[in-house]
């Protein structure tokens, strides 16, 4: 169980005569990822900014570790201060100043380090987020999504506790969206930060977060892990969720995991409702090191690629969903299981002759990988979680493949 | 009837509000000054930043101020000239032209120059800076944006004024050196002698610590107006910025003339 970090008790915020959070309670878990989602202008951004102290609430209190921020002294919230980090929605990138000194400015003004240390943490950082062909140019110079990234490299490099996302993926294509969510889940568990990240990028957040707080209408209507969120049975919260998600999975154009398992629920859960079926679980191993090694954009083009190979065998043959942030879930109706291992053997063929997932092999920073998939065989009445534990107990090898940094 | 009553009390009500605004403004600004000119003393000093903005306000401005000086000095050269000759004191062209360049056309020719080139250029930096969200990013990286960004502007106007306006005061009368004796035929020696004998040190002080309140008040007013733009009522994003630009030159011009009268007013 992760301590209380932040605290909101009773917190109304008013702009003028409009109030923008109205008695809102919620915490924020040390340590872990939470995700604020709400429609624009619901007061997400508010909310980030009265953590952080830019904005003060008109009624109510903000507690940081169990203390009131308004009862700290100057020097405490100082010290509080220096433990966050804060990526804002419009990146705030100062544009007098080239790639290198925005990442270099919190170092440079707030640590000693000497010149040498700086340029080693802030080269470390830039190559990590792919972004050493910009180091000197300005950000006017560079796309939006380098932008982004340029913005995630400077509130990452000072290595802090606390880090508050402000629609990170605000703008950015499927693949460099789903590429921040990655390298922000990724560093979360690298660094070990509290993560706060405001999004409605639903339901990709939902993979990357422990806790999820739905800001409606001037409150909090729900908190909790996002599994509670799909067990929660309320009206106002299946609108909400239904409003802001789109139809498919914008990654790879598959059903979303809800509709999925509703579908599931609906078409093969129920006793005596359809035949026999097979469920087959892809699995993309060893992607955190992809991550590292060959970078987050290369990562979700592996994921992308799998999913179009899937959709391609598969297509309306079934139905196939993103399970996990490297996992792919399909169900084939009226399909025997040998026809599926032949089935899985063509796409294995396919993978290893590198027809699906181009990528050129690289002698510096290649790592290799492999894509896995096991067969469960399902009947009416059974649990979707039984079927996937089964079909991961009995995974293979369909390919194991080599990947490069982007050209 | 109720007309008649009702009038003075929405007067009075409208009144009121005005005045509550302008000192809540002043009590701002006075903040606000006070403590970016508080932290220039304060450790980590800003002295890169400093030199930085003394190179924006100071040598960038030179150029238009050695311009201005030149055709100043060369206008009062020719207006001094006509109008001392009616009176036989033609002679007393050089002092003329030094004593009104140094102790006044000097100064305030000098704040509005560096009002509409850097003054403007400061409050539009600021306030871009502020409806982009840097200057929260800063406050939330725990950089204090006063001694981030004003401190080392007040610094730098505080250097560059005074220079400037010698500069300007050489410049001025080297131009009316240029009318009167190249142009007009007055006595070169004679020209250069009065202004040796009637310049004191007073006009020459009096002229630096008008350029050193001008230096104060453009930067002040020019940050601030830049720091609140998001605060102006009727003006959000490039609009308010355009507003913010705007009052900063029209309020830094009018309060540096009023307070060349004070202050003139004061040391004469």
């Amino acid at each position: 169980m992760s301590a209380n970090l932040i605290e909101f008790r009773n917190v109304t915020k008013r702009f003028g005569e409009r109030t923008i959070l109205d008695q809102v309670n919620c915490t924020i878990e040390e340590g872990q990822t939470t995700t604020i989602i709400g429609k624009s202008g619901v007061g997400k951004s508010v909310t980030l900014k009265h953590i952080i102290g830019l904005l003060e609430p008109d009624d109510g209190d903000i507690l940081f570790h169990d203390k009131p921020l308004g009862k700290m002294r100057r020097k405490e919230r100082r010290a509080m201060r220096r433990e966050f980090s804060y990526m804002f929605q419009n990146n705030a990138l100062f544009d007098s100043m080239t790639v290198f000194e925005n990442i270099a400015l919190p170092l440079v003004e707030k640590t000693s380090f000497d010149k040498a240390e700086i340029e080693r943490r802030v080269v470390s950082k830039v190559e990590q987020l792919e972004l050493s062909e910009v180091l000197h140019k300005y950000p006017s110079q560079i796309s939006g999504g380098m932008q982004k990234r340029v913005a995630l490299a400077r509130a990452l490099v000072t290595e802090p506790k606390i880090v508050l996302f402000d629609e990170p993926t605000t703008g950015l294509d499927p693949i460099r969206k789903n590429a921040v969510l990655g390298m922000i889940a990724h560093y979360q568990k690298q660094l070990g930060f509290t993560a706060v990240v405001v999004s409605h990028d639903i339901p990709d957040v939902f993979f990357i977060s422990n806790r999820i707080i739905i800001l409606y209408d001037r409150q909090v209507i729900f908190q909790g892990s996002p599994f509670e969120l799909e067990i929660f049975d309320h009206p106002l919260i299946e609108e909400f969720i239904h409003s802001l998600r789109s139809l498919k999975d914008e990654r790879n154009g598959m059903e979303t995991r809800r509709s999925f398992e509703r579908q599931f629920v609906h078409e093969y859960g129920l006793v005596n409702t359809r035949d026999e079926f097979t469920v087959i679980l892809f699995t993309i191993k060893d992607l955190e090191e992809v991550k590292k090694n060959a970078g987050d954009i290369t990562a979700q083009k592996i994921i992308q690629s799998l999913a179009a190979l899937v959709e391609k065998h598969i297509g309306v043959m079934g139905i196939s969903a993103r399970h996990s942030d490297y996992e792919i879930l399909s169900i084939l109706p009226h399909m025997d299981q040998n026809r599926v291992e032949k089935l899985l053997q063509r796409m294995g063929k396919e993978l290893r002759n590198h027809k699906v997932i181009e990528v050129q092999n690289d002698a510096g920073a290649c790592q290799a990988f492999s894509i896995v998939a096991g067969l469960a065989h399902g009947k009416p009445g059974m649990e979707l979680d039984t079927l996937v534990a089964q079909a991961k107990s009995r995974q293979v090898s369909l390919a194991v493949l080599s990947c490069s940094k982007e050209s | 009837m109720s007309n008649i009553l009702t009038f003075p009390i929405l007067f009075f009500n409208h009144l009121g509000r005005i005045s509550i605004a302008i000192i809540n403004e002043l009590g701002a600004l006075t903040i606000f000054s006070f403590r970016a000119a508080a932290l220039m003393f304060s450790y980590p000093f800003q002295f890169k930043k400093t030199i930085h903005q003394v190179f924006f306000i100071g040598v960038k401005s030179l150029l238009v101020i050695v311009i201005v000086a030149i055709f100043t000095g060369m206008v009062l050269g020719l207006q001094g000239y006509y109008t001392l000759v009616k009176f036989g004191s033609e002679g007393l062209l050089g002092a003329a032209v030094a004593m009104t360049l140094i102790r006044e056309l000097g100064p305030v020719l000098t704040a509005i120059m560096i009002i509409g080139r850097a003054g403007s250029s400061m409050a539009a930096e600021i306030g871009i800076m502020r409806i982009s969200e840097q200057i929260d990013c800063l406050e939330t990286m725990d950089i204090d944006s006063s001694r981030y960004l004003i401190s080392p502007r007040i610094g730098a106007a505080l250097i560059s004024f005074p220079l400037l306006t010698a500069i300007f005061d050489v410049i001025g009368i080297i131009g009316g050196w240029l009318t009167g004796v190249l142009l007009l035929n007055l006595n070169g020696g004679i020209y250069f002698h009065r202004i040796e004998s009637s310049v004191a040190l007073h006009d020459v002080a009096g002229g630096f610590i008008k350029s050193f309140a001008f230096a104060l008040i453009v930067s002040i007013i020019c940050c601030y107006q830049g720091y609140f733009t998001h605060t102006k009522p009727g003006g959000f994003g490039a609009k308010g910025v355009s507003l913010a630009t705007t009052s900063a030159v029209v309020m830094s011009c009018i309060v540096v003339l009023a307070a060349d009268y004070a202050l003139t007013s004061f040391m004469l």
